[in-house]
C-alpha cells in the first residue's frame, strides 16, 4: 500500500497500467478462459467423497423385491390414465390407501400469463395426490419426499408404479424415523410448485390451490423419479434447480454410492469437458431441470433420477432401481441433521468428480479483471485529461486540487442511464402487459405476440437517440463517452460479479461474451465492426449461441431455422418460467444486463 | 436408548414381596386393568392402568414402612410436601383425526408438578377442602430453584428432563402449579419388570414396535370417605400403546392378545385386588353381527365415553374359571365382515400445526383448529409456549374462521425474555360449527450465541405443541358415576356435565431451523478475515484520509538554516 501512497510510485504504476493495458486485458481474458477449460483436469477436480457421517457407509440391506407389483401398478395406472385422460385421482387414492398410507389430495389451478405453446396449456387445473407413511413412535417433525411428476403426455407410468410398490414395501418396515411423503403431481412442475407452496403455506407465484389437509413436518430431502419404461439401461441424474441452485453434494454422493453398490450404470450426460459445458449451460439457464428443482427454494435437498432406455445391451429392471431408491431413503432416514456437511456450490465434470467453488471462481475473476483494468485506464485517462490542461502551463502549484473528478460530468450521464433503464423496464413489463393490444392489431397468437413484442422492444433499444448529452451539457466529447463507458464498465462488473456468486455458470457465460466487446467499445475506429461484435455478444445473441452450443454438445446440431424456432420458444419459456416458478433469468436480463449493454451501444454511437 | 425406557415405576410397584401376613388389614390396595380399543382407523389401542391406593397421610405421619406404594415416590411426597404429580413420557404422536380423541392425554413428554393449595381430584365430585392439610412449618420449604424439580425427577425416573429456561405457569391453571408442558426429545433410560398379572403382557420388543407409546405416573390425594375427613394417596401408573394393524395384521383388522403382545395371560397378579381386561366391542353400524370376541365374555359393561355410548366385554382374571380352563387367556377379536375400507369417522375436534414460509429470517406459526360438529359451536382454550429464539410479532396474530376474523374472547400474552423464559400465549376461541379456524402468528428467527447452539444445530430446534382444552358437545348424555366403583379407565374422562365432555389435545411439535453458522469454518474465517482486515484496513484508511503535498527538495543546508534563524529573529519571512 506504500506503493499507492507514494505519488512517484503511484504515477509509475499508473503509467504501467496505461501503457500495458491492452496486453494485460488480453492476458487476463485468456487466463480466465484457460482456467475454466483446465477445470476438467485432475489438479483442479477432486474425487467426490461423503462428508455426512450419518450416511457414511452403505451398510443397509435392500430388500425391495416388488418388481412385478410395480409393473402391475404401472399398467393399471396407465390404463386408468388413458381412460380418464387425466391423472386418475380416485384410483391413486384407493391404491395408496390400500397399501396403508394416509392419503390426501390437493386441487390447484393457474391461469398462465399467456398460452404455453410448448406444453400446450393456458388455463391449468389439476389435482395432486399424496400419501404419507407415518413413522412409528415419531411425532411427524421430519419427513422425506419421493415425488413423481406426471405431465399431460402418458409418460412416467412406470415411475408411479415403482412409487406405489416402494410405498407398499416401506409401509411394512418398522425402522422409519421420518415420515415419508409419496407425491404424484399433475401438470409436472406446475403441480409440484402448487404442492410446495401449499405445504409451506406461501403464495409466491399466484397459484390458486386448496390448503393441504395433511403435513409431515420439515422436509429433509426429496427425490424425484422419472421412468417411462419397464427396463432401463442407465439412470441419469439431474441436479440443476431453479435459478441455478444445486442440492448438497452429499445427496449426489449418496445416489452414486448406491449405484455402485447395486451395479447400476449412473450417468451425467457427456464426457469430460462436454459434461462440464452441458452442466454450465443447464445451470446458466436458471430453469429447474426436473421437479426437484423447485424443492431447492425451500431448502430441501433434492435431485431427479431419470431412467434412460437406450440401445445398450445390458438392462436393469425396476427392482434394481427400487433397491437403489430404498437404500437412499434408508440412509436419508438415518440423517440426524439436514444435509449441510458437503458443498452447495460445485461443478461436475463427471459423476464422481467435482470442482469446488474455491477452484472455479478464479476463472470468472480473471474475466472480470478485464473490466476492472479497463475502468482503471479510463479513470486515469479522465484524470490526465483534466491534468493535461494545466501541465503545459508551467509547474502546477502543490495545492492545486485534482479537478477532473468533478469534471467527469455526471449530468451528461443521467439521460443515457435513464433511457436505457427505461428500455429495460419496458422490456420487462410490456410484452406480457400488451399482448392483448398486440393480438388485436396484428394477426398473431398471444404467445407469438409476447415473443415478437419482446424482440421488437429489444431491437428498438438500439435505435434510440443516443446523442442526448448534447442537449444537456457542452463538454469535451471525449470526456463524455469515457465517463459513460466508465460507469457502464463498473455497472457491468458489479452485475456479473453478483451473478457469478449465486449462479457461477450464468455469470461466467455472460462474462465470456460480454467482457471483450464491452472493453473494446468506443466511438472511434472501425465502428461497424464494433457494432456487429456488440450485437453478436448482446444477451439475446448469447442465448441464441448457447442454444446452438447446447445442441452441438448433445450431438444433435441445429439448422439455422430450427435454431431460430428454438430461440423463440426459449424466449417464451423464459418469460413463462419467471411468472410460474419465479425464475429470475428474465428479469435479470431485461432489468439488469440489457440496459447495461445498451450503455455500451450508446458509447459506440457517441457523437 | 429408545429400547430401554423406564417401566421402572412398575418395578417399584411390583417389587414388594408378596404373601406377607400382616396382623392388621392392609391399608393399601392395587387394581390393575387393561382396556383394548379398536380405533376408527383399524389400529388397536391398549391401555394398561395400575392403581395403588394407600390410606395413609404421607405428609403428616412419619411413614417408614412401605408395602405396595413405592418408597421413592412416597419420600418425594413427604419431603417436598408434594400435593400432586403428573408425569408422562410419550414416544409418538396421537393422531386424533384417525384415532379419535386420546384416552390418556399427553404430548411427547409432559411434566406437570402440581403444588396447588386447593387439592382437586379429577373426576371426583367432592374435592378435598384445604383445611384438612394445613401446611406444616416443619416441612422443608418447596424448592424455589426451578432446576431442583427436574433434577429430582430425573434421578427418580432415570430420565433426562431439562427445560430450557424457567418452567412456566399458564394463567388459567391454579396458582402454585409449575409445569413444563413439553420437553421434546427427552431421553430415558432403565427398565425393570416383574412378571405377574397383566404386566406379563409388557414385553419390551413388542411394545416398541408400536405406533404410539406413552407411559405416565399420576400421584394425587383422594378422599377416603364421602365427607373427606381424611385422605388417601393414589398412585396411577398407565401405559398406552397403539398397535399398527397394518403391520401386525397384514392388512386385516382382526387381532388377538398373542398377536399383539406375543404373550397370553396366565394368572392374575397375586397382589391385586382387581385384575380385569376390558375390550371395546361397540358396533358402530347398529348391526350386531360384525365382530366376534373369543372367548365369549361373561359380562359386559356399558357407559358413555367421550360422548358416545360404548360397550365393553369384561374378563376378570380373578375369576378362576377364566384362566383355569385352558391355562391361559388369549382374547381374540374377529371381524365377520371386513369393515369397509372407507375414511374413518372424524372426531369433532382435531388440530394441525405447522411452520409456514421459507428462508431463515422469518416464518409463521399456523395452527388449524377443526370443528367438524355439524351444528354446535364450542369454545377452545389454546395454550402456546414458544421458545424465546422465535421472536413473535404479536400484532400479526390473526384468527380467521370461514374467511372472517374471529376475535378471541380472552387473550393472555406473556412476552419472552431472552434466555430466561419462553413466550406464553393463551386464547379462548369460539369455533363455529363445521369450520376450520386458522390461528397464525409471524416470528423472526433469532441468532443465538455460538455457544448456545446444540451439538446438532442443523437438525433444527423444537417448538413445543400447542395445548387445546375444550368442552366438546357429546352425542349422548352422560350421567356422573361414582368413579371409585367404576372401571379405572372411566375416571380418565372427566365429565363436566351431561352434554359436554372434556378433551385436551396436543398438536404436533415443530422443528424450526435457525440461522446456523457453519461450525467447521469459524477458525478459517476468523483467521482469514482478521488478516485481511489488518493488512488492508490500515493502509486504505491511511490512503483515503491523508492529503498529499509535494515536498520541495531541501536546498542550502546549514547556511540557509542559519540565515533563516537570523531572519526570524529580525521578523522577516524566511527564505
Amino acid at each position: 500500500m506504500g506503493l499507492l501512497s507514494d505519488p512517484v510510485r503511484r504515477r509509475a504504476l499508473a503509467r504501467l497500467v496505461l501503457r500495458l493495458n491492452a496486453p494485460l486485458c488480453v492476458l487476463s481474458y485468456v487466463a480466465g478462459i484457460a482456467w475454466f477449460l483446465a477445470l476438467v483436469f485432475p489438479p483442479l477436480t477432486q474425487r467426490t467423497y461423503m462428508s455426512e457421517n450419518a450416511m457414511g457407509s452403505t451398510m443397509v440391506e435392500e430388500q425391495f423385491a416388488g418388481g412385478d407389483r410395480a409393473r402391475a401398478f404401472a399398467r393399471d395406472f396407465a390404463a386408468h390414465r388413458k381412460k380418464s385422460g387425466a391423472l386418475p385421482v380416485a384410483w391413486l387414492e384407493r391404491t395408496m390407501r390400500s397399501v396403508g398410507l394416509e392419503v390426501y389430495t390437493q386441487s390447484f389451478s393457474r391461469k398462465l400469463p399467456f398460452p404455453d405453446e410448448t406444453h400446450e396449456r393456458y388455463m391449468v387445473s389439476g389435482t395432486n395426490v399424496y400419501g404419507i407413511l407415518r413413522a412409528p413412535r415419531a411425532a411427524s417433525t421430519e419427513s422425506l419426499v419421493l415425488t413423481v411428476p406426471c405431465g399431460s403426455d402418458s409418460t412416467n407410468s412406470q415411475a408411479v408404479g415403482l412409487l406405489l410398490a416402494l410405498a407398499a414395501h416401506f409401509r411394512g418396515q418398522i425402522y422409519w424415523a421420518k415420515d415419508i411423503v409419496f407425491l404424484v403431481t399433475e401438470h409436472d412442475l406446475l403441480g409440484t410448485e402448487a404442492w410446495l407452496e401449499a405445504y409451506h403455506d406461501v403464495n409466491v407465484t399466484g397459484m390458486q390451490s386448496s390448503p393441504l389437509q395433511g403435513r409431515a413436518g420439515a422436509i429433509q430431502a426429496a427425490v424425484a423419479l422419472e421412468l417411462s419404461s419397464d427396463v432401463v439401461t442407465s439412470l441419469d441424474v439431474a441436479v440443476e434447480g431453479l435459478n441455478g441452485q444445486l442440492p448438497n453434494l452429499d445427496l449426489l454422493n449418496l445416489f452414486q454410492t448406491f449405484c455402485q453398490k447395486g451395479g447400476l450404470l449412473c450417468t451425467l450426460q457427456g464426457k469430460g469437458l462436454q459434461t462440464l459445458l452441458l452442466m454450465v449451460l443447464r445451470q446458466a439457464s436458471g430453469r429447474p431441470h426436473g421437479s426437484h428443482g423447485l424443492f431447492l427454494r425451500y431448502r430441501v435437498e433434492a435431485l431427479t433420477l431419470r431412467g434412460i432406455n437406450s440401445f445398450r445391451q445390458y438392462k436393469y429392471d425396476l427392482v434394481a432401481v427400487g433397491k437403489a431408491l430404498e437404500g437412499m431413503f434408508r440412509k436419508l432416514n438415518h440423517l440426524l441433521e439436514r444435509l449441510h456437511q458437503s458443498f452447495f456450490l460445485y461443478l461436475l465434470p463427471g459423476l464422481s468428480r467435482f470442482v469446488s467453488i474455491g477452484l472455479y471462481m478464479p476463472a470468472v475473476g480473471f474475466l472480470l479483471l478485464v473490466l476492472g483494468l479497463k475502468a482503471l485506464e479510463l479513470w486515469m485517462q479522465l484524470h490526465e485529461a483534466g491534468m493535461g490542461l494545466e501541465e503545459p502551463g508551467g509547474a502546477p502549484g502543490p495545492s492545486v486540487p485534482l479537478p477532473p473528478s468533478q469534471g467527469v460530468g455526471l449530468a451528461s450521464l443521467v439521460a443515457p442511464l435513464l433511457i436505457s433503464q427505461a428500455m429495460g423496464l419496458a422490456l420487462y413489463v410490456l410484452p406480457v402487459l400488451g399482448q392483448h393490444v398486440a393480438t388485436q392489431h396484428f394477426p398473431v397468437a398471444e404467445a407469438e405476440a409476447v415473443v415478437l413484442t419482446l424482440l421488437a422492444i429489444y431491437a428498438a433499444g438500439l435505435a434510440l437517440p443516443h446523442n442526448t448529452h448534447r442537449v444537456v451539457s457542452t463538454q469535451a466529447p471525449d470526456r463524455g463517452w469515457m465517463a459513460l463507458k466508465l460507469v457502464a464498465l463498473i455497472y457491468l462488473a458489479l452485475q456479473l460479479g453478483c451473478i457469478a456468486l449465486t449462479n457461477f455458470s450464468l455469470g461466467f457465460l455472460l462474462a465470456t461474451t460480454m467482457v471483450p466487446t464491452a472493453a473494446l467499445a468506443k466511438p472511434h475506429g472501425p465502428r461497424t465492426l464494433y457494432a456487429a461484435l456488440l450485437v453478436l455478444t448482446s444477451p439475446a445473441a448469447t442465448l441464441l449461441g448457447s442454444l446452438f452450443l447446447w445442441r452441438e454438445l448433445q450431438e444433435a446440431p441445429l439448422s439455422l431455422a430450427e435454431g431460430w424456432q428454438l430461440f423463440l420458444a426459449a424466449l417464451a419459456q423464459g418469460v413463462l418460467e419467471h411468472h410460474t416458478y419465479g425464475a429470475l433469468l428474465f428479469p435479470l436480463l431485461s432489468l439488469g444486463l440489457y440496459p447495461c449493454w445498451l450503455l455500451f451501444w450508446n458509447v459506440l454511437f457517441w457523437k | 436408548m429408545a429400547a430401554a425406557m423406564p417401566l421402572a415405576l412398575l418395578v417399584l410397584l411390583l417389587l414388594g414381596p408378596g404373601g406377607w401376613c400382616l396382623a392388621e388389614p392392609p391399608r393399601d390396595s392395587l387394581r390393575e386393568e387393561l382396556v383394548i380399543t379398536p380405533l376408527p382407523s383399524g389400529d388397536v389401542a391398549a391401555t394398561f392402568q395400575f392403581r395403588t391406593r394407600w390410606d395413609s397421610e404421607l405428609q403428616r405421619e412419619g411413614v417408614s414402612h412401605y408395602r405396595l406404594f413405592p418408597k421413592a415416590l412416597g419420600q418425594l411426597i413427604s419431603k417436598y410436601s408434594l400435593r400432586e404429580l403428573h408425569l408422562s413420557f410419550t414416544q409418538g404422536f396421537w393422531r386424533t383425526r384417525y384415532w379419535g380423541p386420546p384416552f390418556l392425554q399427553a404430548p411427547s413428554v409432559w411434566i406437570n408438578l402440581g403444588r396447588s393449595s386447593v387439592m382437586s381430584s379429577q373426576g371426583s365430585s367432592a374435592p378435598l377442602s384445604t383445611s384438612s392439610t394445613p401446611p406444616t412449618q416443619s416441612l422443608p420449604l418447596p424448592p424455589s430453584n426451578p432446576w431442583v424439580w427436574p433434577m429430582t425427577l430425573t434421578t427418580t425416573f432415570c430420565a433426562m428432563l431439562c427445560c430450557r429456561g424457567r418452567w412456566s405457569a399458564p394463567k388459567t391453571s391454579p396458582p402454585g402449579r409449575s409445569s413444563c408442558p413439553v420437553v421434546p426429545r427427552a431421553s430415558l433410560i432403565s427398565f425393570h419388570l416383574l412378571q405377574a398379572g397383566l404386566s406379563v403382557l409388557l414385553k419390551a420388543d413388542r411394545l416398541f414396535h408400536t405406533s404410539y407409546h406413552s407411559q405416565a405416573v399420576h400421584i394425587r390425594p383422594v378422599c377416603r370417605n364421602a365427607r373427606c375427613t381424611s385422605i388417601s394417596w393414589e398412585l396411577r401408573q398407565t401405559l398406552s400403546v397403539v398397535f399398527d394393524a397394518f403391520i401386525t395384521g397384514q392388512g386385516k383388522k382382526d387381532w388377538s392378545l398373542f398377536r399383539m403382545f406375543s404373550r397370553t395371560l396366565t394368572e392374575p397378579c397375586p397382589l391385586a385386588s382387581e385384575s380385569r381386561v376390558y375390550v371395546d366391542i361397540t358396533t358402530y353400524n347398529q348391526d350386531n353381527e360384525t365382530l366376534e370376541v373369543h372367548p365369549p365374555p361373561t359380562t359386559t359393561y356399558q357407559d358413555v365415553i367421550l360422548g358416545t355410548r360404548k360397550t365393553y366385554a369384561i374378563y376378570d382374571l380373578l375369576d378362576t374359571a377364566m384362566i383355569n380352563n385352558s391355562r391361559n387367556l388369549n382374547i381374540q377379536l374377529k371381524w365377520k365382515r371386513p369393515p369397509e375400507n372407507e375414511a374413518p369417522p372424524v372426531p369433532f375436534l382435531h388440530a394441525q400445526r405447522y411452520v409456514s414460509g421459507y428462508g431463515l429470517q422469518k416464518g409463521e406459526l399456523s395452527t388449524l383448529l377443526y370443528n367438524t360438529h355439524p351444528y354446535r359451536a364450542f369454545p377452545v382454550l389454546l395454550l402456546d409456549t414458544v421458545p424465546w429464539y422465535l421472536r413473535l410479532y404479536v400484532h400479526t396474530l390473526t384468527i380467521t374462521s370461514k374467511g372472517k376474523e374471529n376475535k378471541p374472547s380472552y387473550i393472555h400474552y406473556q412476552p419472552a425474555q431472552d434466555r430466561l423464559q419462553p413466550h406464553l400465549l393463551e386464547m379462548l376461541i369460539q369455533l363455529p360449527a363445521n369450520s376450520v379456524t386458522k390461528v397464525s402468528i409471524q416470528f423472526e428467527r433469532a441468532l443465538l450465541k455460538w455457544t448456545e447452539y446444540t451439538p446438532d444445530p442443523n437438525h433444527g430446534f423444537y417448538v413445543s405443541p400447542s395445548v387445546l382444552s375444550a368442552l366438546v358437545p357429546s352425542m349422548v348424555a352422560a350421567k356422573p358415576v361414582d368413579w371409585e366403583e367404576s372401571p379405572l379407565f372411566n375416571s380418565l374422562f372427566p365429565v363436566s356435565d351431561g352434554s359436554n365432555y372434556f378433551v385436551r389435545l396436543y398438536t404436533e411439535p415443530l422443528l424450526v431451523n435457525l440461522p446456523t453458522p457453519d461450525f467447521s469454518m469459524p477458525y478459517n474465517v476468523i483467521c482469514l478475515t482478521c488478516t485481511v482486515v489488518a493488512v488492508c484496513y490500515g493502509s486504505f484508511y491511511n490512503l483515503l484520509t491523508r492529503t498529499f503535498h509535494i515536498e520541495e527538495p531541501r536546498t542550502g543546508g546549514l547556511a540557509k538554516r542559519l540565515a533563516n534563524l537570523i531572519r526570524r529573529a529580525r521578523g522577516v519571512p524566511p527564505l
